[in-house]
């Protein structure tokens, strides 16, 4: 038998054998249901499942829960507005004290009413150490919460802390629920009940969550009546079953995403982000740690060639962990890509090119790892392109692969090419980056980054309430990061969305690092609007 | 057949290897839980995701002692073995449910699949084999046989990925993945039926060939056998000669391989759930293993143990009852 022969019986068998199980299988009544035909319904896909639906376990910490409210929410410019609080919350003098106003009249999806014991309940339940909250941390500031009265609930706090309001986006659960059962394993978890647009009618875990417009909603019930997040992990699928019309928007990775561009009933949003991608160099690395030699890196890299090459132009170059159209970027802290001052900088610090081209300094050769998470391919492109730059000013540098597992006990040591990024204040990512008392803290501060400047200023920056203020304290921390960069921030990503046409133009929030369910411009699709005016309501 | 069927021996057989199988469980559970923790997936960072990349050093301690992993290997083991034996599988840590919960939601889709690919698998194998045996050499048996070599090579999960290829993608006949429809919240028979078909076509075809050729080596072997000359010198039907005399004994050996191939149908899921993303158990223990979730990956473990034991189990009493020379051992 020749190949070719073969070949066509392979086919020609296999072909046969999966009809004659298809006709053996399939149900002569079963006709495929249209999906999103229906005008007052959208599905999406996403990349991204939660472990759990529990606000108690970290479920929608930063908003945009669908589900549940939290005390505020964050507008499409990111600005705090009230939610289950009636407004935002008074802060005394001396902040340390936040009192919130409760919204009345709102109701679970069971029909109870919410309340502040509610409030309480989900504060004091998450603060709970038996609770396996793994994000407690960012409450840390809390002392306690109490409810006075009905309509009132006021948190005290251990120290001043300016962006606490931000923390209270956090969902809200019923105590009448969440408090029976075990926090951690209970039907919570995957039933969850909350004052939100919608309700969860299903969750078929790997699969898709689907929800159901919520009709006594509080902000009116969303015209989008019947909603599905599709979990679909690989993006070429992701991409297909959107050009299928499977799916009515997805998030795709930039060149997939380039394939909708000329499709006229699609549109493409760009979200900026607060996702930055950078190089923890190590303060215990004698080569990494010095700060010549992070002074040159910092100017040596190419990081609009990493934009438009890595991330074909949808991001921008990122010189701190705030991103360059921020109103809390410090202008002016910007670094153009010079090799030549970068060469100055290291010869200048004594660091003389040795005779393969590696700069020695005190018998010290200029090198040292730089580690990547396995299979993700925009750091492994990053550390690349990272390496290669560094090279050229005389700094070797080794690329290597590995898991967590294998990076973690390596952090002390050797670079990481990390990634981060919280947008609804400064203090979140720059505390935890910088702060040297959280050297070795877990994954805070990776580079072990110990500026006493620094320490003062973001101290200074969460503690005051006064915006001013505060933008002066980040101010002086971008400038000390010009000066000593424990971390060569290389770019800020945007996240591509395509979504089909007929919900009109759609906005997108400053997106944080982990884009989960809560980003894309489905953000807030309980606002879409499915007539046919073609504007979505804001 | 008529006569009666030899419920004593059975049974006892039946008997012997449930108490066998104790000490052959809890020792697999014991191999699960070292293997688990000797493994570099740490189960807090599994546990917190995301999340653990920004928590504090305090908060992930606190996980680990409310998540027990951080006793020792010997005393987890047992917690879990105990308890296990008084009917409580424990929580999952990374289905944030009970161990019971996950297998009772999942325990059916998995099942449908894996039966359904099983019946495809000895149905169209026994009809191809004997098809096959019948004219050895023919161009049937060739192309089959070619198709069956080039099969039994192929990993489930690669023809998982071509079937989505060709039936979903460009033919665009069949979803290719989930239980319903993405837009469908209700699981109706109709929709179930045609996301089964891919999959279970995928796990049954990797499954066939050894049925194929099983069937067709016995069906081959009996047919130059004596019994068959002597049915066709009478002049029997060829039909009567192929189904009644080389079929029957050319089964034989089918028998044990039904019992053999468990194992490798668990496997075979494992990838073809987690290729056409279907809602089953396989698809969690692949989740639980990455995750290190002791519990889940243990209770897991022991249904597989146990469905291995139980197809040698079906596979010996069906062989004793085919063939009358082989006892119910000893």
């Amino acid at each position: 038998m020749t190949a070719r022969s073969i070949r066509v019986a392979v086919a020609a068998t296999l072909a046969t054998a999966l009809s004659l199980t298809a006709a053996a299988c399939s149900n002569p009544d079963s006709a495929k249901s249209g999906s999103g035909s229906g005008s007052t319904s959208a599905v999406v896909g996403i990349a991204y499942e939660p472990d759990s639906l529990s606000p108690l376990l970290g479920y929608g910490k930063d908003g945009n829960s669908k589900i549940f409210d939290g005390l505020l929410a964050l507008d499409v410019d990111m600005k705090l507005r009230p939610a289950l609080a009636a407004q935002l919350p008074e802060v005394s003098a001396d902040g340390l004290t936040y009192t919130y106003k409760l919204r009345q009249g709102v109701k679970f999806s069971d029909g109870k009413a919410f309340g502040a014991k509610d409030v309480v309940f989900t504060y004091r339940t998450i603060l709970d150490e038996k609770t396996n909250n793994p994000s407690r941390t960012e409450l840390d500031a809390v002392k306690d919460v109490t409810a006075q009265g009905e309509d009132t609930v006021v948190f005290t706090l251990k120290y001043p802390y300016a962006p606490f309001a931000q923390r209270t986006v956090l969902p809200i659960a019923p105590e009448h629920i969440a408090g029976r059962q075990d926090v951690n394993t209970g039907a919570f978890t995957t039933e969850p009940v909350g004052t939100g647009p919608y309700v969860l009618t299903k969750w078929s875990k790997g699969e898709k969550l689907s929800f159901t417009a919520n009709p006594d909603y509080w902000g009116g019930a969303p015209e989008v009546k019947k909603f599905t997040m599709a979990i679909i992990k690989d993006d070429d699928v992701r991409a297909t079953r959107l050009r299928s019309g499977d799916l009515d928007g997805a998030i795709l990775p930039p060149n997939l995403a380039k394939g909708f561009a000329d499709d006229k009933a699609k549109k493409t949003y760009a979200a900026n982000s607060y996702d930055y991608r950078t190089v923890t160099l190590p303060t215990n690395n004698k080569v990494a740690g010095d700060t010549a030699v992070r002074r040159a890196l910092d100017v040596a890299v190419d990081r609009q060639a990493m934009v438009d090459a890595i991330l074909n132009g949808s991001g921008k170059p990122a010189y701190g962990p705030v991103p360059t159209d921020s109103e809390w970027f410090t202008k002016g802290t910007e670094r153009t890509h010079d090799l030549a001052a970068a060469k100055k900088i290291l010869d200048e610090a004594g660091w003389k090119p040795g005779k393969d081209g590696v700069r020695v300094k005190d018998g010290v050769r200029a090198t040292f790892p730089l580690w990547y998470l396995s299979g993700d391919k925009l750091r492994q492109e990053h550390a690349l392109a990272y390496a290669s730059d560094a090279k050229k000013a005389g700094i070797d540098i080794r690329t290597e692969a590995g898991t967590w597992e294998v990076i973690e006990p390596r952090m002390k040591h050797d670079a990481v090419l990390a990634g981060g990024g919280s947008p609804a204040d400064p203090d979140f990512d720059q505390y935890t980056l910088l702060k040297s008392s959280l050297a070795g803290d877990g994954f805070n501060n990776m580079a072990w980054y110990d500026n006493k400047a620094v320490d003062a200023a973001i101290e200074a920056g969460r503690k005051s309430g006064d915006k001013a203020e505060r933008k002066k304290a980040y101010d002086t921390v971008q400038r000390e990061l010009v000066k000593n960069p424990g971390y060569t921030f290389l770019t800020h990503i945007d996240h591509l969305y395509v979504v089909d046409d007929r919900f009109g133009a759609l906005t997108t929030q400053v997106e944080p690092h982990d884009h989960g369910l809560a980003s894309g411009p489905w953000w807030n699709v309980e606002k879409w609007s499915t007539g046919n005016t073609g504007d979505a309501k804001q | 057949m008529s006569r009666r069927l030899p419920w004593g021996p059975m049974a006892r057989m039946a008997g012997r290897r449930a108490l066998f199988a104790v000490p052959v469980l809890g020792v697999v559970t014991f191999g699960v839980f070292a293997v688990a923790a000797a493994s570099p997936f740490d189960p807090v960072k599994a546990y917190a995701g995301t999340a653990g990349l920004t928590a504090s050093q305090e908060n992930l301690d606190q996980l680990r002692a409310n998540l027990g992993v951080d006793q020792p290997l010997v005393a987890r083991w047992w917690d879990w073995l105990t308890s296990a034996v008084q009917g409580d599988f424990g929580d999952s840590s990374v289905m944030r449910q009970p161990v019971a919960d996950v297998i009772a939601e999942r325990m059916g889709w998995s099942v449908l699949l894996a039966a359904t690919a099983f019946l495809v698998a000895i149905l169209l194998g026994t009809g191809l084999g004997v098809l096959a045996a019948r004219r050895p050499g023919g161009w049937l048996d060739r192309c089959v046989s070619s198709v069956a070599y080039t099969l039994e090579a192929a990993p489930a999960f690669w023809l998982g990925l071509l079937a989505i290829w060709f039936f979903a993608l460009k033919l665009d006949v069949l979803p290719a993945g989930g239980l319903t429809d993405a837009a469908s919240d209700v699981v109706t028979f109709g929709q179930v039926a045609s996301h089964l078909v891919l999959p279970a076509a995928v796990l049954g075809i990797s499954q066939l060939p050894w049925f194929f050729l099983y069937v067709r080596q016995g069906v081959a072997d009996a047919l130059a056998e004596d019994p068959v000359r002597g049915a066709r010198a009478r002049g029997l039907s060829e039909r009567t000669v192929l189904l009644g005399h080389a079929l029957r004994s050319g089964m034989l050996p089918m028998l044990t391989l039904i019992g053999s191939r468990v194992p490798e149908l668990i496997t075979g899921a494992l990838l073809v759930e987690t290729v056409f993303s279907w809602p089953g158990i396989a698809a969690a223990t692949v989740q639980a293993a990455t995750s290190v979730d002791f519990s889940l990956l243990a209770a897991l473990t022991v249904l597989a143990t146990a469905a291995v034991l139980l197809g040698n189990l079906l596979s010996d009493l069906l062989y004793g009852l085919a063939d009358p020379r082989v006892a119910f051992d000893g």
